[in-house]
């Protein structure tokens, strides 16, 4: 195990996000802040409770993911992609690192970038609704594994990205639609039974209503069934990404 | 002027080093063998063929080939960037793909593009480079790397602010930060001044002072034939000859005699036929052409010949074709 190397790639990560703090924390915490405002104060006024909890705070674990969601895609996609665009992958390459230490270093440092604002957005939310957390280590977990999964997602579309633009384009047209109709906002009980049924095929509701669940014991789906949809995405990208390191795919001619 | 390496500093790393007949002995010895090397790309193109090359510990080794003959490509290979379709290399015994992490660590890579990280600081960059390599912290390497490269004063400042010298220095320095027993330099001094090429090379010659073993590819003959103890010329993707860069230009190089005639000549008598003669300048000038491995270099007779003939020369001076008429010469023959 090349310890100093996965401690060299994580430090130098984390310190791309020291360098971009702007971007990295406040922009997330402001666009986050402002949909409290919409949604929980504007709109949650004229919206009754939800399944006995008021609409303000029914919506911050579904804040909260669609930020992990779309933060640990871009934050992974962003730190492989980048040495790529540059060129400075050679290093990587032709380093004594093995692949799965360059996975669990950069996706660690996503994640663990994109966990810092989930407990930010977290406290931010405190500030505008009362907030209370049943089970805190079940939360805890789903923090850790969608980040991780999303992180290794982001990762993966970081090596299959050709340009700045396909970087945006997953996060964009597919996460944050997805994340949006996958209950960040609404209780799928809310919607009519053909498009509840439809909703099912949104692998984002799974991991929504397990971290709900975590916060207020409500969910859309069972949890053992949102805790086993996470971990199954997590193997079908670990898969992918021993796919690619397995062929070299993008990486090595 | 960069500061010489120190070779002290170096002593007693990597196999053979700090014991004086184990260096003799491995002298010769190939620490980089590359055995049927070919590499065909997705497209279809055949960047190396059948490569067989063997690096020998401590040398200067200067790979030429024009543009797109597989230089950069075998480099690649060996350095775990590019997959080989076919062939094995071992890096001081140890195969680079099953045993990459103990072949890895041996080498360092200068490549050719100015590929840097815009946004780091000089010293985070080559600290990071270290760490990458599997080697704990060590500042005052690092520090002195710098302070061998002249980049000390800049350790603080980011990449994107440093001029295109800096920046082929500060890709050294990361190569050199974790103290390689093998130095690959994909054309060093490619867009570099001439001052700089000049103390790029001392850098080299320190280099292997100190052991390192190095391997460069160049377009300019010049640097090949003033840095290199051994030459291999590549083309087409086929090595075409490795040879010792003396012997090499002992066995291929060809002289030449040339005089300035007293009286302009028309055209050579017949009785000069048999002679590799040359009229040039309006007929005041002729060259001769010969051997210089030949037994007799034919000068005497020829000269004898051309007293019999009449024709008076008032000067005369030779001259020896260079490693660049070698180069363009065997990569012209090359098939």
């Amino acid at each position: 195990m090349n310890v100093p190397a996965m401690r060299a790639i994580y430090k130098f990560e984390m310190a791309r996000t020291g360098r971009t703090l702007m971007q990295s924390i406040i922009s997330p915490v402001i666009s986050t802040s402002l949909y409290f405002v919409v949604f929980g104060a504007a709109i949650g006024a004229r919206i009754q409770q939800v399944e006995g909890i008021s609409y303000g705070a029914f919506i911050v674990p579904g804040l909260i993911m669609l930020s992990l969601l779309t933060q640990s895609i871009s934050n992974a996609s962003f730190g492989i992609y980048f040495p790529r665009f540059t060129g400075t992958i050679y290093e990587l390459l032709s380093a004594p690192v093995s692949y799965l230490e360059i996975v669990v270093s950069y996706v660690g440092a996503a994640a663990t970038k994109s966990m810092i604002l989930g407990i930010i957005i977290l406290a931010t939310a405190g500030l505008f609704v009362p907030l209370k957390i049943a089970h805190p280590v079940w939360m805890i977990v789903f923090l850790v594994l969608t980040a991780v999964t999303f992180s290794l997602f982001g990762f993966i579309i970081g090596i299959w990205a050709d340009g700045f633009e396909k970087l945006q384009l997953v996060p964009l047209l597919i996460v944050t639609p997805l994340t949006f109709l996958g209950g960040s906002f609404y209780s799928i009980d809310m919607l009519p039974p053909f498009w509840q049924t439809v909703t099912l095929f949104n692998p984002v509701v799974y991991l929504i209503s397990g971290f709900r669940w975590s916060f207020y014991e409500i969910a859309d789906v069972n949890v053992a069934v949102s805790l086993g949809m996470t971990a199954l995405f997590l193997t079908v990208f670990l898969a992918i990404v021993a796919w690619i390191f397995t062929t070299g795919y993008r990486l090595k001619a | 002027m960069w500061r010489r390496i120190n070779s002290a500093a170096r002593k007693g790393t990597g196999p053979g080093r700090g014991d004086p007949s184990a260096e003799r002995s491995g002298a010769r010895q190939a620490v980089i063998a590359v055995s049927n090397v070919s590499k065909a790309y997705a497209a279809g193109f055949k960047a190396l063929k059948n490569v067989n090359l063997d690096i020998r510990r401590g040398e200067i080794f200067a790979l030429l080939g024009p543009n797109g003959a597989g230089k950069t490509t075998l480099i690649s290979i060996v350095c775990g960037i590019v997959n080989a379709t076919e062939g094995n290399v071992l890096v001081d015994g140890h195969d680079i793909v099953a045993d990459y992490r103990a072949a890895r660590q041996l080498i360092g890579l200068v490549p050719q593009e100015l590929t840097t990280d815009a946004f780091e600081s000089v010293w985070a960059t080559v600290s990071f480079s270290r760490g990458l390599f599997g080697k704990s912290a060590n500042p005052a390497h690092i520090e002195k790397v710098l302070k061998d490269l002249s980049l000390w004063d800049k350790k603080d400042s980011k990449v994107m602010t440093l001029s295109g010298g800096m920046k082929r220095r500060l890709l050294i320095a990361k190569a050199l930060s974790h103290e390689p027993n093998i130095l690959f330099l994909d054309e060093p001094t490619a867009g570099v001044d001439v001052n700089l090429r000049r103390d790029m090379w001392q850098l080299v010659r320190s280099l292997r002072e100190a052991g390192v073993t190095i391997i460069l590819t160049t377009h300019y003959i010049d640097e090949a034939e003033e840095m290199a103890d051994r030459i291999g010329v590549i083309s087409k993707g086929e090595i075409i000859l490795v040879e010792d860069k003396i012997e090499l230009m002992q066995k291929l190089g060809k002289k030449h005699l040339t005089l300035q005639l007293q009286h302009p000549l028309v055209e050579l008598p017949a009785a000069l036929a048999a002679y590799d003669l040359q009229l040039a300048n309006g007929g005041t000038e002729l060259t001769y052409t010969y051997d210089t491995q030949s037994e007799r270099t034919g000068i005497v007779p020829l000269l004898d010949r051309l007293s019999d003939a009449g024709i008076v020369f008032k000067d005369l001076q030779t001259t020896q074709s260079s490693l660049e008429d070698i180069f363009v010469s065997l990569v012209k023959d090359a098939p």
